[in-house]
């Protein structure tokens, strides 16, 4: 079975599971007591943080470890809601962000809030201009965007829309849930939300970052842990797996990135030459290095999904009637292409050339048998 | 690149159309199925609407047309949910 489906979950890094294994025991007790192992235990747990600390460019006392990645999320907005109550009540996204961050936005519109979404192109890139002018607009008192979208891989212009949110006074919030590890942060975040299990960490870690400065209050019941940012016993073997990931994959990046972009290239380039009526989406060239997506014409997501399953590919679709939804995906939706048919293809770390050669051999055959069933002939 | 937002369904009362393609209750890619198939049955500048209440045809019609270089009048509601959608055969 080949695997491509990093986006959705990047498989063990070998550097988690050694770190893992080796603190299952001495990061079992609670950090927040006194005896020597609870010493311990709190030591592992800051030694992780500050290296965390390190890898996005923020002080220690900045950083706090969630159950999740859209638990971050959800803080991280709600929080921020909240302690910024007094500037205003209104929220900026754009159409594009992961449903986590859409949800929180949907939590605070039913408490009054107001939240505005800004469109995207048909790359999926959030215009810089349209997102400036709504952050400026007055009462705004949080903007969200992603550094890369996770169903097509375009990079969004955030350096642009931190330097908005900065003239305005506005915190922005960025999402780097599919870059932390491939691709350095870009400055000027005011909270930053990441899940450790999209780089090679274990599940159940997530990253939420809340600048010196930034208001935010929980909007939770109070919780002495993590420093009251994040309820619940900590993790920590799992905190410190995820941290000893992320420093490997960032050693690795730049080799890493390089190779998966060039094979990301591949399957750009050859999908429309060997499948007719495919539209791959995305931008070209401004994208996370490891994320493809397309869409064939007049075939079911759910039908191409099976047929690669069982060619020995994992690969996951934004159509409608696959997984878990009767809706087609709103990123393509918000990005005006087509919604049926759509195949994403994330490589994790190690995929192989000689693995998406065969993708690409397999994949015209498929797309072909499809159509014919259904009366189609192209 | 054009900045695009997905253009809002009309209210107004659809115009008259040379071909009307009934494919309610059709999930994509059917609905589009049926457009290629029969768009060639109306003469050149005519409008074919494509009755549809798959939420992904509202959007994938007009990706169709934008891929087949055909024109995506326009989406006009219907009362009974589902939508109108005019597309002009352009060639």
């Amino acid at each position: 079975m080949a695997y491509f489906d990093a986006a959705s979950t990047e498989p063990l890094h070998p550097a988690a599971r050694e770190a893992l294994i080796a603190n299952l025991d001495a990061g079992g007790a609670d950090p927040a007591r006194l005896y020597g192992s609870a010493r311990r235990a709190r030591l592992l747990l800051e030694r992780a943080r500050a290296e965390a600390a390190e890898a996005i460019g923020a002080r220690p006392d900045e950083v706090s470890f969630t159950s999740s990645g859209t638990q971050a999320v959800h803080l991280g907005v709600l929080g921020t809601l909240l302690g910024r109550r007094r500037a205003g009540r209104h929220l900026v996204t754009s159409a594009v962000e992961h449903s986590s961050v859409l949800q929180a936005g949907a939590v605070h519109q039913r408490e009054g809030g107001t939240v505005e979404t800004v469109g995207v192109d048909l790359t999926g890139r959030v215009d810089p201009a349209e997102f400036a002018a709504a952050v400026a607009r007055e009462g705004t008192a949080l903007a969200c965007l992603q550094t890369a979208n996770h169903e097509v891989g375009t990079l969004q212009p955030v350096p642009e829309a931190a330097e908005a949110c900065g003239a305005a006074g506005v915190p922005l919030l960025v999402d780097a849930a599919q870059t932390l590890g491939r691709l350095p942060i870009p400055a000027g975040w005011s909270v930053l939300a990441a899940s450790a299990h999209k780089w090679g960490g274990p599940a159940g870690v997530g990253l939420l970052a809340v600048r010196k400065g930034t208001r935010w209050r929980s909007p939770l019941p109070e919780d002495e842990r993590e420093r009251r940012r994040v309820p619940g016993f900590e993790n920590v073997p799992a905190a410190v797996a995820a941290v000893a990931a992320l420093r490997a994959v960032i050693a690795e990046a730049e080799e890493e990135n390089a190779r998966l972009s060039a094979l990301v290239d591949r399957v750009r380039e050859a999908v429309p030459r060997l499948v007719p009526d495919v539209e791959v989406v995305g931008d070209a060239t401004r994208r996370a290095p490891h994320i493809v997506t397309f869409s064939c014409l007049y075939v079911a997501g759910e039908a191409i999904l099976t047929e690669l399953d069982r060619a020995g590919f994992a690969v996951s679709s934004g159509s409608s009637c696959t997984a878990s939804t009767l809706r087609p995906s709103h990123v393509l939706e918000a990005m005006g292409v087509l919604t049926h048919g759509n195949v994403r293809v994330s490589l994790p770390r190690g995929a192989s050339g000689a693995e998406v050669d065969r993708f690409l051999s397999v994949l015209p055959g498929i797309v072909r048998r499809i159509r014919e069933s259904v009366g189609v002939r192209t | 690149m054009t900045s695009r937002q997905k253009s809002a369904p009309e209210e107004a009362a659809p115009p008259p159309a040379a071909l009307t393609i009934d494919a309610l209750g059709r999930k994509c890619p059917i609905p589009i199925i049926m457009l290629a198939e029969r768009i060639n049955e109306v003469p050149l500048n005519a409008t074919v609407a494509v009755l549809a209440d798959d939420p992904a045809a509202f959007t994938d019609v007009p990706a169709w047309c934008r891929l087949k270089s055909h024109h995506h009048v326009a989406s006009y509601e219907l009362p009974g949910g589902g939508w109108a959608i005019h597309v002009r055969r352009n060639y």
